[in-house]
C-alpha cells in the first residue's frame, strides 16, 4: 500500500498497464514531451518512448478516429481528452463508429478515453462539464466515474482490458485533494458494481465522482441530528449497478440522487426512473434529486459555487426527506 | 383590490358576431380564493378559445353555469363575493358554506387519535404520542408505498397510527414502530401452553380468512385467541409455508461436561447467582460452531443469501403461567465465555417470563436454541423462527449403555450420561452433509472441551 492522489493512482496504473502489455499506447494532446496538462503522463515517454506516448495534433476526432483504427488492428490505446468538454468535438468518432463498429461488423473495439472532468476552480462553461449522461445514453459505450484514488486505479485497470470502449470520467477537483492507500500491485475494479462508500439506515444517497465526498459531509451533518444516511458510490454510470441502488433503496425507502452535471436528461433521471419501476412499494417519500441547474458552468466563483451542489444544498435536500 | 359586494361574473362579448359561449373548464371552485383578474374560467366561442379573469378579489361564492354548458353573451356565469361576507341573499339554498372546505379534516385528524388509542392502551413499550392534528395540508391521508404495503403485510390499519411525518403523515418508522409495539404486546400477554413449540412471533398476524365459525356444541367451552397465540399461531404456519424443514439428530456424550459443569456448579452458584445448565454449555459451543458454519446462521433474502460474523441467539423460553411462549436474543454471544453466557441467559429467560423483556430483546435473532428436554423428551423436530435458517433443540441427558473403549482399546459397555441433539434446518439453504457436520463438530467440542475451552 501506498499513499496516492487521485491523479498519481491514475498515473500509476496506466503506467502499470503499459508495462504489463505492449498494446497499450497513450496518445493526446500534449501528453508527451509535456506529461498531460494536469501531468498524468509525466515522465512517461521518457520511459516508453514517443511511438507509445503519442503528441497528437488539435483534432479529438483524430484521436479518437486513430484509437479505434488501432484497436481494430489489435492495439489498447488510451486517449486523452485534455478537457472532458473537448470530447464533443470526437463525438462522431465516438458515437457513430467506435460504439457500433461491433454491433455492425462483430469486431471490438478495445479503446479508452480519459476525460478529465468536472468543475469547482472557475474553469467556466468550456473546461467544468460533466457529460457521462450523453454518452451513458449510447450503446455501445461504457462509462466509469471513480470517486477514490483506489478506483479510480482498478477501474483504469478494467476499462483498458474491457473490449469495448470505455470512457473514462477523471474529476479534475479530485486530483490532487483527494489522498488515500492504493495498493501498490496491480488490480481491477469491476465495471458496473457500486460501492457502499458509508453505511446507514434512514436515507440513501446515490451518487458518483466528487459528488461522493459533497454527500459524506452531508452526511456527517444529519448525522449530529440522528439521521443516518447511507451513500452508494455507483462508480460506473453505464453499466450501473441497479441492484446495488435498488437494494439500499428498499432498506432505507428515501432516496437522495445527486450529481454535478445539469439536472433535465442527467443520468439522475434514469436512477429516480429506475426506483420508481422497481422499488415504488419500499418509497416512502418521493425520489429527490439535486444537480445543477440546466445552464453551462459559470466562470465567477460565486455563481459556480451557486452552480455545483454544496454540502449545504444537500443537508438541506436530505433534511426535508428526513422530516418527510 | 378586494371587492365590497359581490360582483357578477358574466359570459363576455367575444366580438361583435358572438353571440353565445359554451364554459369549458372552471379554474376555480366554489368556496376557493380568488385575486381579481386571476384566470376563473375557460370559454370556448365560435371564434376564440380563452380564459375570463376575475372581475374582482374575494371568495367564488356561487357557480352558476357548469362545463359544457352554452349560454348566451352576458348570462352570469359565477358570484365572487368579498373575503368574509355572508352568503348573497339570492339563491342562498344551491350555494354550499363557501368556507365548508377545512372543517372535516380536524374532525377525521382527531378521530384518528382516538382510533388510535386503543391499539396502544395494552403497549408497555413507548410508542409516539398521536401528533397534534395538522390541518395545513393531506399528510394524514396521504399513504406512502411502502407504508401500505407494511400495513398490508401486517393488517393495520394506517388511520390508527401516529404519524410523525410531514403534515401528520404516518412514515415507515411510525408503522413499524406500531410493528414492533404489536411484537412486544404480543410477548405479554398470556397465552394457552406450548412447551416446545419454539419462536414466538416477531409480528401479530395477519387476519386470516376465518372459516365459517362452528356452534358451539355440548362439553365444549369457548375462549378467544389471544394477540401471542394468533402470531404464534401465524408464526408458525408461515414458517413452514415458507422453510423446507428437515431434522438431523446425534446422539452427545455428556460426561465431560458433566464433570465440568460439578466442577464449577458451587462457585457459579455462590460468587455469580447463576447456574451452569447443561443448555449453557450446548449454547456456548454451538456459538463456536456456527461462526465456522455461515449459512446456518444465515438467512436467505430475496434471493441473496446473508451471513454474518456475528451470532444473536435467540432461546425458546416458556412463560411463567406456561401459556405462551417468548424467544428473547442474546446479542453477540459469540463474545461470551460460560460465565457470560450463563448470566446473559439467565438474565434473559428471567424476564421473560416475568414479561419484562424490552421489544428490542426479541428481535435479531440469527439462530435459535429450544430446550424442553426438560420434561424428559429425547427427539423433536421444532420449527424454523423465520427468517432464521436453523433451530437447535436440546434434549434430556439419560444415563444410558454405551460402547467405549476401555484402556486396553477393547469395547466394554460404561454407563454414560447421553444427550440428544436436533437441528431442523431450512434445506433451501442447508443441504444435510452441512447440517451433519454442523452436528458432529458440536459433538466434538461437547465431549472433548476441557473447562479452559469454555
Amino acid at each position: 500500500m501506498a499513499e496516492l492522489t487521485y491523479l498519481q493512482a491514475i498515473s500509476d496504473g496506466l503506467r502499470l498497464e503499459m508495462r504489463r502489455d505492449k498494446r497499450v499506447y497513450v496518445i493526446g494532446e500534449d501528453v508527451g514531451v509535456y506529461g498531460g496538462a494536469f501531468k498524468v503522463t509525466l515522465g512517461f515517454q521518457e520511459e516508453f518512448g514517443p511511438l507509445r506516448v503519442i503528441d497528437a495534433p488539435l483534432s479529438e476526432a483524430a484521436i479518437v478516429g486513430s484509437c479505434t483504427g488501432a484497436a481494430l488492428m489489435g492495439m489498447r490505446p488510451v486517449a486523452e481528452m485534455q478537457f472532458a468538454d473537448f470530447v464533443s468535438c470526437g463525438w462522431d468518432q465516438l458515437v457513430t463508429v467506435a460504439a457500433k463498429q461491433f454491433y455492425r461488423a462483430g469486431t471490438p473495439v478495445p479503446i479508452v478515453v480519459r476525460l478529465p472532468s468536472g468543475g469547482g476552480f472557475s474553469g467556466g462553461p468550456f473546461h467544468s462539464q460533466n457529460p457521462e449522461s450523453s454518452f451513458a445514453h449510447i450503446p455501445g459505450l461504457k462509462c466509469v466515474c471513480p470517486a477514490t484514488p483506489e478506483d479510480a486505479k482498478g477501474l483504469l485497470a478494467s476499462a483498458i482490458e474491457d473490449p469495448n470502449p470505455v470512457l473514462y470520467f477523471e474529476h479534475k477537483h479530485l486530483y490532487r485533494r483527494i489522498k488515500a492507500d492504493v495498493p501498490e500491485e496491480r488490480f481491477t475494479v469491476p465495471i458496473g458494481k457500486a460501492r457502499t462508500h458509508r453505511e446507514g439506515e434512514d436515507i440513501s444517497v446515490i451518487t458518483w465522482g466528487a459528488m461522493v465526498y459533497t454527500a459524506d459531509e452531508a452526511a456527517d451533518e444529519l448525522a449530529k441530528e440522528d439521521v443516518s444516511v447511507e451513500i452508494v458510490d455507483l462508480r460506473s454510470v453505464f453499466p450501473w449497478d441497479r441492484e446495488a441502488v435498488l437494494e439500499s433503496v428498499r432498506k432505507t425507502s428515501k432516496v437522495l440522487v445527486l450529481h454535478e452535471d445539469t439536472r433535465t436528461g442527467g443520468f439522475g433521471a434514469e436512477i429516480a426512473a429506475t426506483i420508481a419501476e422497481e422499488a415504488f412499494e419500499s418509497l416512502d417519500a418521493p425520489v429527490k434529486r439535486i444537480a445543477a441547474p440546466d445552464a453551462p458552468v459559470p466562470f465567477s466563483p460565486p455563481l459556480e459555487k451557486a452552480y455545483i451542489p454544496q454540502v449545504e444544498t444537500v443537508v438541506q435536500g436530505l433534511s426535508e426527506l428526513a422530516a418527510y | 383590490m378586494a371587492t365590497e359586494t359581490a360582483l357578477d361574473v358574466v359570459m363576455p362579448q367575444m366580438g361583435v358576431s358572438v353571440s353565445e359561449g359554451t364554459i369549458t373548464k372552471w379554474l376555480k371552485g366554489e368556496g376557493e380564493a380568488i385575486q381579481a383578474d386571476e384566470p376563473l374560467l375557460e370559454i370556448s366561442t365560435d371564434k376564440v378559445d380563452t380564459e375570463v379573469p376575475s372581475p374582482g378579489t374575494g371568495i367564488v361564492q356561487q357557480i352558476l353555469v357548469q362545463e359544457g354548458e352554452t349560454v348566451d353573451v352576458g348570462a352570469k356565469l359565477a358570484v365572487i363575493s368579498p373575503e368574509g361576507a355572508p352568503a348573497a341573499a339570492e339563491e342562498p339554498a344551491e350555494g354550499p358554506e363557501p368556507t365548508a372546505e377545512p372543517a372535516p379534516e380536524p374532525a377525521t385528524a382527531e378521530a384518528a387519535a382516538e382510533a388510535a388509542a386503543p391499539s396502544t392502551a395494552e403497549t408497555p413499550a413507548p410508542v409516539p404520542a398521536p401528533a397534534a392534528p395538522d390541518v395545513s395540508g393531506n399528510g394524514k391521508t396521504f399513504v406512502s408505498p411502502v407504508v401500505a404495503r407494511i400495513a398490508a403485510e401486517h393488517g393495520i390499519d394506517v388511520g390508527s397510527v401516529p404519524g410523525t411525518g410531514q403534515g401528520g403523515r404516518v412514515t415507515k418508522k411510525d408503522i413499524l414502530a406500531v410493528v414492533e409495539a404489536g411484537a412486544s404486546t404480543t410477548a405479554r400477554q398470556e397465552a394457552a401452553a406450548a412447551p416446545a413449540a419454539p419462536p414466538a412471533p416477531a409480528r401479530p398476524a395477519a387476519p386470516a380468512a376465518p372459516p365459517s365459525p362452528q356452534p358451539q356444541v355440548g362439553g365444549e367451552q369457548l375462549e378467544p385467541m389471544n394477540a401471542m397465540r394468533k402470531g404464534i399461531a401465524e408464526h408458525m404456519r408461515r414458517s413452514l409455508d415458507t422453510a423446507a424443514h428437515v431434522t438431523s439428530a446425534i446422539e452427545v456424550d455428556m460426561s465431560k461436561v458433566v464433570a465440568i459443569r460439578e466442577q464449577l456448579k458451587a462457585e457459579y452458584q455462590r460468587s455469580y447467582g447463576v447456574n451452569p445448565t447443561y443448555l449453557i454449555f450446548v449454547a456456548r459451543a454451538a456459538t463456536d460452531t456456527l461462526l465456522h458454519y455461515p449459512w446456518i446462521n444465515g438467512e436467505i433474502r430475496g434471493d441473496q443469501i446473508v451471513t454474518r460474523t456475528y451470532v444473536n441467539l435467540g432461546f425458546a423460553v416458556e412463560l411463567a403461567d406456561g401459556k405462551g411462549l417468548i424467544v428473547p436474543v442474546v446479542k453477540n454471544a459469540e463474545g461470551l465465555n460460560l460465565l457470560g453466557m450463563a448470566r446473559a441467559v439467565t438474565d434473559i429467560a428471567e424476564r421473560a417470563r416475568n414479561k419484562q423483556l424490552l421489544p428490542d430483546e426479541v428481535q435479531g435473532g440469527t439462530f435459535t436454541i429450544t430446550n424442553p428436554g426438560g420434561y424428559g423428551t429425547f427427539h423433536g423436530t421444532p420449527i424454523i423462527s423465520q427468517p432464521q435458517s436453523a433451530i437447535l433443540g436440546t434434549y434430556a441427558v439419560v444415563k444410558r449403555p454405551w460402547v467405549v473403549q476401555d484402556e486396553l482399546g477393547e469395547d466394554v459397555i460404561a454407563i454414560r450420561p447421553i444427550m440428544n441433539l436436533t437441528i431442523t434446518y431450512d434445506h433451501r439453504l442447508v443441504d444435510g452433509a452441512l447440517a451433519g457436520r454442523f452436528l458432529r463438530d458440536l459433538r466434538e467440542k461437547l465431549q472433548t472441551w476441557g473447562e479452559d475451552r469454555y
